[in-house]
């Protein structure tokens, strides 16, 4: 093993030969960025083709200043709420056998192949002034956190899942021989295992819960300070022909977008530490 | 023994909630009233042109994206050159940023003023027609196949390119008849992703396209003028439509359970892999992005 890899690395390029390697980097390269960095170069540009002064007029406007918050304060509780859930519902899928477990574990798939409009409109239909339950959650920022545990629920799930089917049970069985009870097993020996797992799945959830749209955009009702999140704020800013501010809100979310990202990577460097 | 029936029906009772009756309830509002008047909605010409035109945009931006995923997937695993960790965390940001600044990004840059805007006046249009709306498809759907296909490359080595190649195979068929067999799986898995998330965007598509009815719409937007047309009231044209995306959502959940890759055939890449059971080990959603810092960590170990 070790050998071939070192052969790998003394090697680079050697499987397509020096001229498909670099054939294979520069149409990497060159669709990479026909397809993501140029639109948002020119994203990033149009926020500030008025001058730095108005990037942050645009995203200090009280409308706009309180979309962000709004964002970020559901994205947080749901993100919160699917840290438990999600690992829950992993802990039920590995551990506990129950007839269904396997369509229970397709079905977790479910709000990530079912488009968000969709989501949007079932869950209007259900938590709306129709509701057969009679929860009216439509046009409250209740709802808002409804339709973004749908759509992030699959991310802590699926984080947790193959982490706690890898990990190995003779820590908790030496444990449980030790005296230890339950609760003692799964805070000191499962969960400090599970834990960057659950944080790179939290944050995944995080971030899209940040940018959801179609989900959030019938069940919302969009008032302004009140339902409007951040991604309904920028398409009313198109809407309405201020393509400015709907640029610099914009910015402010791929930067979070970005930081998540940086956040990922730290917590998976973080896992493979602790694995060593 | 309660503690684990109640973690189990309390995870199952939120499922069920959250997941299934909200599902299940779209294809009985759709046919409440029988089958004829959701057959008239899904039928009408508005309606069959808004699902030609989502099929035709996910015919082109599924083979693109899984062609230049499998590039994409062989230049981050098999090469080593500047930029590569730049090039990673690119691929990435399509999964956690907004579709509708996916949507905006475009639009400023095709649209007036924007650097492209002078495609249109030589007549090639993008935005409010079937390029714009494919463009971000594309963007939005394009980092499935490379994040399946990644973790498989670094599995599977490069013992057996590389005994191709000593035989004196020139690297095409080195990549024919060794690489892509042994990655097929996990590009057939990648696929179905895509094919999901083209068909259902919504935020980025509804930006560039303009959103004109009988022109410009696909199937998530025609549920969208449906609902808001109805006002809310009965809208069976927005449920009748959306029973065609929850069925193709369906599918796709079975298809994933079909390709998803599992612990044994990912430690035998070369022997068929797929089947129904098992669970994704390296490749799931959450579980591949930035796997890239544990290989190189491994291999420091070693």
């Amino acid at each position: 093993m070790a050998t071939s890899s070192a052969v790998a690395v003394s090697r680079p390029g050697a499987v397509l030969g020096r001229a498909g390697g670099g054939l294979a980097r520069g149409i990497a390269v060159g669709y990479l960025s026909l397809i993501v960095l140029v639109p948002l170069a020119a994203l990033v540009w149009s926020s500030r083709a008025h001058g730095p002064g108005t990037f942050w007029d645009e995203v200090a406007k009280p409308e706009a200043a309180s979309a962000l918050k709004l964002t970020l304060a559901v994205a947080l509780v749901v993100a919160a709420f699917n840290s438990v859930t999600g690992t829950a519902i992993a802990w039920v899928l590995v551990r506990d056998s129950f007839p269904g477990k396997g369509i229970v574990n397709a079905v977790i798939d479910l709000p990530f192949a079912l488009p968000t409009i969709v989501a949007s409109l079932v869950l209007l239909e259900l938590y709306g002034p129709s509701s057969p339950f009679g929860v009216d959650l439509a046009f409250q920022r209740a709802g808002i956190v409804l339709a973004l545990l749908f759509v992030t629920l699959p991310f802590v799930v699926r984080a947790v899942q193959p982490v706690l089917l890898e990990l190995d049970r003779e820590m908790e069985e030496a444990a449980e021989s030790l005296g230890a009870g339950r609760l003692a097993i799964f805070r000191r020996i499962v969960f400090p295992n599970l834990l960057p797992a659950i944080l790179s799945g939290v944050a995944l959830a995080f971030a899209r819960a940040v940018g959801e749209f179609g989900s959030v955009v019938l069940i919302s009702g969009n008032r302004a300070f009140h339902t409007e999140v951040a991604s309904v704020y920028i398409f009313g800013q198109i809407e309405s022909d201020n393509p400015t501010g709907a640029a610099a809100v914009s910015v402010v979310l791929l930067l979070i977008s970005l930081a998540v990202l940086l956040a990922i990577g730290a917590f998976r460097h973080w896992r493979t530490r602790h694995d060593r | 023994m309660t503690a684990r029936y109640a973690l189990r029906f309390g995870a199952l009772g939120y499922l069920t909630m959250l997941l299934l009756v909200p599902v299940g309830l779209v294809f009985y509002r759709t046919f409440q009233h029988g089958l004829h008047p959701a057959w008239a909605a899904v039928t009408n010409p508005q309606a069959l042109h808004a699902l030609w035109l989502t099929l035709i945009i996910a015919a082109i931006a599924v083979p693109l994206n899984t062609a230049f995923g499998v590039v994409l997937g062989i230049a981050l695993v098999r090469h080593r050159f500047p930029g590569r960790g730049l090039l990673n965390a690119i691929v990435d940001l399509p999964l956690a940023l907004s579709p509708v600044v996916v949507g905006l990004a475009l639009y400023l840059l095709y649209g007036t003023g924007g650097w492209l805007a002078g495609l249109s006046e030589h007549g090639i249009k993008i935005l409010f027609s079937l390029p714009g709306m494919t463009l971000a498809t594309i963007f939005v759907s394009l980092p499935f196949v490379v994040r399946e296909v990644v973790p498989v490359l670094r599995e599977i080595g490069t013992d057996q390119e590389q005994a191709a190649e000593t035989l004196g195979a020139a690297p095409f068929t080195t990549f024919r008849r060794i690489t892509l067999p042994a990655i097929r799986w996990a590009v057939s898995y990648g696929v179905v992703l895509t094919t999901a998330r083209a068909i259902g965007e919504f935020g980025a598509v509804s930006i560039v396209s303009g959103r004109i009815e009988g022109k410009t719409e696909t199937l998530p937007l025609y549920v969208q003028s449906q609902f808001d047309s109805s006002l809310g009231i009965n809208p069976t044209g927005a449920f009748a439509a959306s029973v065609v995306l929850a069925l193709i959502a369906l599918m796709t959940v079975l298809a994933m359970r079909l390709f998803r890759p599992n612990a044994a055939s990912l430690a035998m890449p070369l022997k068929g892999r797929g089947g129904f059971a098992g669970t994704a080990v390296s490749t799931r959603l959450a579980g591949r992005m930035g796997s890239e810092s544990e290989v190189n960590d491994s291999k420091e170990g070693l």
